[in-house]
């Protein structure tokens, strides 16, 4: 029975995630036009509404180009770890409390890992290995140099995510993202317990996602696409949608680490029942992750990208210390008040 | 001193707030905001189409005046085209001294709207319409023979009435 909810919940979350991520495509697309007052996409079906359909027809009807001279096995492995890596991520992330139904108390979440963090700091160290290994597999220079420069900026934005993680696992004392977000209850949210946190954590997960200002590895007027030049087609479409997934991924751990996960402050006061109580924990969870999206989709329209050597500056000069000290003036107040 | 090396002095030094950089970036997100709730520029093409001022230079088109032709088939317009893209045949109406093209043709695809045609015609019988909208699927449908390159008068009033004004 436990194998089956887990399969209904995976099949569920799978299909959720990746419609999400396409409509996510046309979202970004439509508000980057409303930004630049112009309209986006708007002609296939109602306002534009299947556009995500077309564009994943085209993709998949497209020729697959492989180069001459790519390294083939590669070439091929890098977008299925891509995106392997960026769904699988949010397998450990709590999307509300525990559902009654048909009798089963269902815990929405699909692994409670004890270590759920770490997990996902080990997967998204993973990801850089698809771009990294794009770019070196394609045989391209600019692919190349897209895959390196992705991999010395996420192992340098590494650190900082992960020691302004540290000060939230010293809060709540643990690495399981269930209890994380039962820590934050009420407006315990450590955006306001830990707002340096906050703002590191933030900062390196845009450069983590290859968001803008920090999407060095494909800055188009530099390297044409970086990393993912020589894909075409579905190849190039799984890369895409691996952008997507991590940049909800991100906000959603995000969501979960800071913004007090699916905890609408003090609803269990209201005396709602605790089946709609979980819908509105659920709804709670989906629009703070969009919310968070909306912000990453703006600031993309509103910094210009850094230059490499400022990157680097910003994360190993200030970055870097100030999670550090993060950690350190937490562990001090910790200390003295207990 | 080493021009490349010299060290940049900013006239006004950020204060600690800008150095921040984080309420610089609210800011500017206040202003990617607004700008989402200002009217948009976009024009919807094929349903909204945008009606050229009688100064735009379209396909050039023939005059046409009482069903018929003003063209007297003097073949300026056609020495005067740098594109070579004008063919002009005269032939003599019932009229004497009266000429009129048999086959007049423009090959659209040569044509660079330069409106040199238009100004060296001496009777004003081919002017620039106000027409952009030039699609074909092949070379041969793009030379435009003279039932593709009549137009009525009405339809040129506001051509005319601007060559007469500022030529
Ligand atoms: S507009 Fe210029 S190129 Fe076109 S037909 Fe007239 S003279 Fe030739
Ligand atoms: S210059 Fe005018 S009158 Fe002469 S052939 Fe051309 S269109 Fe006809």
């Amino acid at each position: 029975m436990d194998i089956l909810i887990s399969l209904i919940k995976i099949i569920v979350y799978l299909g959720v995630l990746l419609f999400t991520v396409s409509y996510l495509v046309l979202v970004e697309r439509r508000v980057s036009a409303f930004i630049q007052n112009r309209i986006g996409p708007n002609r296939v079906g109602y306002k534009g509404l299947l556009q995500p359909i077309a564009d994943v027809l085209k993709l998949m009807i497209k020729e697959d180009i492989v180069p001459k001279l790519a390294y083939k096995p590669l070439h091929r492995l890098a977008p299925i770890i891509s995106i392997v890596v960026a769904l699988s991520t949010f397998a450990v992330i709590p999307f509300g409390d525990k559902i009654v139904l048909f009798g089963q108390e269902i815990k929405l979440q699909i692994a409670s890992v004890n270590v759920g963090i770490l997990y996902i700091l080990a997967l998204t160290s993973i990801g850089v290995y698809g771009i990294a290994l794009a770019g070196w597999a394609s045989n391209n220079k600019y692919s190349l140099l897209g895959g390196l420069r992705s991999s010395a900026q996420i192992i340098s934005y590494e650190l900082s995510m992960g020691l302004s993680i540290i000060g939230v696992i010293l809060i709540s004392g643990t690495l399981e993202l269930d209890k994380i977000v039962e820590a934050q209850s009420g407006w315990r949210w450590f955006i306001f317990l830990q707002p340096v946190g906050f703002i590191t954590f933030f900062v390196s997960v845009f450069a983590e996602t290859n968001r803008l200002p920090f999407d060095l590895p494909e800055a188009e007027p530099e390297l044409v696409g970086g990393y993912h030049t020589e894909y075409t087609g579905l190849k190039f479409g799984l890369f895409f949608l691996a952008e997507y997934a991590n940049m909800i991924t991100a906000s959603a751990i995000v969501t979960t680490l800071y913004l007090g996960g699916w905890q609408f402050p003090y609803l269990n006061t209201f005396g709602i029942s605790d089946f709609w109580l979980s819908i509105i924990q659920i709804l709670t969870f989906i629009s703070k992750v969009l919310i968070v999206i909306m912000f990453m989709i703006v600031i993309r329209w509103t910094v210009p990208r850094f230059r490499y050597d400022q990157l680097m500056n910003l994360g190993w000069k200030w970055m870097l210390p100030l999670s550090l000290a993060n950690v350190i003036v937490t562990a001090l107040i910790i200390y003295l008040v207990e | 001193m080493n021009k490349i090396n010299r060290k940049v002095v900013r006239t006004e030094d950020l204060n600690f707030w800008q150095k921040l950089y984080i309420p610089e970036i609210l800011k500017g997100m206040k202003i990617t905001i607004r700008q989402m709730f200002l009217p948009k520029f976009t024009r919807q093409y094929p349903e909204e189409k945008w009606i050229p001022p009688p100064s735009f230079r379209g396909r050039p088109v023939l005059v046409e005046e009482n069903g018929k032709e003003r063209c007297v088939a003097c073949g300026l317009c056609s020495r005067v085209c740098p594109a070579l893209a004008i063919e002009v045949q005269a032939a003599e109406t019932e009229l004497s001294k009266e000429r009129y093209p048999v086959k007049f043709e423009i090959n659209m695809l040569r044509c660079i709207f330069c409106g040199l045609c238009e100004e060296a015609c001496p009777e004003e019988a081919i002017v620039m319409s106000k027409d952009y909208e030039l699609t074909f699927f092949s070379q041969e449908e793009a030379i435009f023979g003279k039932d593709k390159l009549l137009m009525p008068i009405d339809e040129l009033k506001d051509r005319l009435e601007f060559l007469r004004k500022y030529r």
